[in-house]
């Protein structure tokens, strides 16, 4: 029933019997990949990393491999797990924490390995109180068994992890921001340069930062070798990814697909049986509310970074949100607003008092007080957070939080320009 | 108003143990002391501030940042309602306006019994189950104007009380090891107390323990993971033909 032969890697225990405990992450294949990955070198591993060209699932879409070679050679390395997932509309790391945390602990100690680090975090968002207990558990299992902690499966390598809680603040998935809040800071991203904590991270030590699904994928990618996962897809979108999918679908929820091969009519039509009640897709958010909008005439672009970068938005976080056409565009655009308005750390100003300005203007025009020349100013504090009002967009705050405020704002100015101004007009919502 | 209580202090002596620094240890000690005593008090900030070497006002002034800390008091049930785009698209505002009128207060605002303070959370991170909300941090889908009632009479009369734990309890699975790996770092507070791997719990033992602990929960969970698990079956089967 999938569009493409690829069967699924991160999610394929997802649904088992009690999923989440050794037994039955044992009785599944589990820690194979870890076995052998302590038979290769490390330089070996980061290798087949490099070869599966496995992009950061996080966000960023970063090379992993890449960002593991960046290390500055310093002792200690760090290894920190970025599991404080917030963007808006996605919950995929969600369930992995959940439903396969021995998996996640897996993908850790072989990264650890890799990079030659004695102790890995695992940062989880602080809501995720079940997530919390899940992984706390099987780390409790893991050191019994020997898959962490000293001379890991008989072989000379030791690695102690800690989980960590997060506490609820978005931008503590911006990995330096991270990095502060588990060094029981505020969750203020830190200045670039250095761009990557891989020369200053932790305790000002190199460190990786890597998410949750991104590490989920080592013991597949260590068990089958790199080029297998590199052989799926195409071009530099390698692999299956797991799509959030929501909003207005029969069937929402997470589909791992293969890459490029899959488009996004197919996560609508395929995987989310449809439009409820059969209406139409008036817009669609393509990787989380800091991308900016698609229209229906996006619908048969691949699942491809780089080609839907090329189109002026993201993959980003992998959170496919669907709009039919009841929906309100201002409201959508506003609410998202609000939320960035309301997680912005405050350092910068443009951030800070651009997403106050912009919530403000957006709430006026949905509560039906707004002005014609609303729409032209909302642009012009959207482009002093992000001049240019390009994709992908200039900057100028220390973290990508900033321009992420525009997305939303000016995407449904620019495709729904009469549907705002009809608001502005009647003083009301169009659609009631 | 309350310092640690002795075993909480062992537990937080043990949770400094685990990092190379001792300010690392700053927000899972605060999730203590709100677990302790619902809230984060003045004592219970100093008490913590005391433990990390820190100023009270470096505490307060972390605890502030993050929305999971509360340093007023709270009602016992924490009901947290998401109206971020997903939920917000499936009707969260609509379930929020409803909690409101059902529970007598608005969002921010705690019920005069003591029961219920509700307020509106950004997205929550179950959004293929819009829309959704969270109480105390245990999270429910799929919730229509009746299921809210019911869960709220739930709670009410207490028969939740193991799927939905007292407000700031957030992870009931303790750490069964110290660290093992490497030599201390220096200035890192030795844990006499902390096992070694060896003496840790059998894993089993482990997960009965903790799957005793909380069987409704995890009913809960089975739930959403049977949804999800729904979800991607999509692509299982795909992968059969």
């Amino acid at each position: 029933m999938a569009v493409t032969d690829a069967a699924p890697i991160v999610t394929r225990r997802v649904g088992l019997a009690e999923s989440w405990t050794l037994k039955s992450y044992l009785d599944n294949g589990g820690y194979a990949g870890l076995r052998k990955a302590l038979t290769m070198s490390p330089e070996q591993i980061t290798q087949e990393v490099i070869t599966s060209n496995l992009l950061g699932r996080g966000g960023a879409g970063f090379e992993a491999g890449k960002k593991w070679s960046m290390l500055r050679q310093a002792q200690p390395v760090y290894l920190v797990v970025n599991g404080d997932e917030s963007e808006p509309a996605t919950f995929k790391d969600h369930m992995l924490i959940e439903c396969d945390p021995h998996q996640l602990i897996e993908g850790v100690v072989i990264c650890a390995y890799a990079i030659g680090a004695a102790q890995a975090f695992i940062y989880v968002r602080g809501e995720f109180a079940l997530g919390l207990e899940r992984v706390q558990a099987a780390l409790n299992e893991a050191y019994a068994h020997g898959a962490v902690g000293k001379g890991i499966f008989g072989s000379g390598f030791d690695l102690d992890v800690v989980v960590h809680p997060g506490a609820g603040a978005y931008i503590c998935g911006e990995e330096t921001a991270l990095i502060e809040s588990l060094e029981g800071k505020r969750g203020f991203p830190r200045i670039k340069p250095p761009f990557f904590p891989a020369a200053i991270g932790l305790y000002g030590a190199p460190t990786v930062v890597n998410n949750v699904e991104t590490l989920s994928n080592l013991p597949w990618i260590v068990e089958n070798g790199g080029a297998s996962f590199a052989a799926l897809g195409e071009g530099r979108s390698t692999g299956t990814r797991i799509f959030s999918l929501s909003g207005h679908v029969n069937r929402p929820g997470n589909y791992e697909v293969e890459m490029s091969k899959t488009t996004f009519r197919d996560l609508v039509e395929h995987y989310g049986q449809g439009v409820r009640l059969d209406r139409q897709v008036k817009a669609f958010i393509p990787g989380g509310a800091s991308a900016p909008w698609f229209g229906p005439d996006q619908l048969d672009m691949p699942l491809s970074q780089e080609q839907v970068g090329a189109a002026g938005s993201m993959l980003g976080s992998g959170a496919v949100t669907i709009m039919d056409d009841t929906t309100c565009m201002v409201r959508a655009a506003w609410r998202i607003t609000r939320f960035f308005h309301r997680e912005s750390c405050g350092q910068c100003t443009p951030c800070r008092e651009g997403s106050g300005w912009v919530e403000k203007i957006m709430r006026r025009i949905e509560e039906g007080a707004g002005r014609e020349e609303d729409l032209d100013l909302l642009l012009d504090v959207c482009d002093n957070i992000a001049p240019g009002l390009s994709w992908p967009p200039q900057q100028t705050t220390i973290c990508v939080l900033g321009p992420s405020i525009p997305s939303s704002v000016v995407s449904g100015i620019r495709m729904f320009r009469d549907e705002f101004l009809l608001h502005i007009k009647e003083g009301a919502c169009p659609h009631g | 108003m309350a310092r640690l209580t002795p075993e909480n202090v062992t537990r937080a002596r043990e949770t400094i143990a685990l990092y190379p620094q001792t300010r690392s240890a700053l927000i899972p000690l605060l999730h203590l002391a709100q677990e302790q005593d619902g809230w984060l008090t003045p004592d219970g900030i100093g008490h913590v501030a005391e433990l990390l070497d820190l100023t009270p006002a470096e505490v307060y002034g972390t605890a502030s940042f993050y929305d999971m800390f509360f340093t007023e008091p709270v009602g016992k049930h924490l009901v947290s309602i998401c109206t971020n785009i997903a939920c917000l698209l499936n009707g969260g505002y609509e379930l929020l306006e409803h909690a409101e009128q059902s529970l007598g207060v608005k969002a921010g605002a705690t019920t005069p019994d003591g029961e219920f303070t509700l307020e509106e959370v950004e997205c929550i991170a179950l959004c293929g189950n819009a829309p959704c909300l969270a109480v105390n941090w245990r999270f429910f889908g799929d919730v229509t104007p009746t299921r809210f009632d019911e869960l709220a009479a739930g709670l009410r009369a207490g028969q939740l009380a193991e799927e939905v734990p007292p407000h700031g309890t957030l992870n009931r699975v303790w750490r069964t090891v110290g660290l093992v790996a490497g030599v201390p770092a220096e200035g890192r507070v030795a844990v006499q107390d902390a096992p070694a791997v060896a003496e840790a719990e059998p894993p089993a033992d482990t997960v009965k323990d903790q799957r005793g602990q909380r069987e409704p929960a995890d009913e809960q969970a089975t739930e959403d993971a049977a949804a999800e698990a729904d979800a991607v079956e999509g692509s299982d089967e795909g992968a059969a033909e």
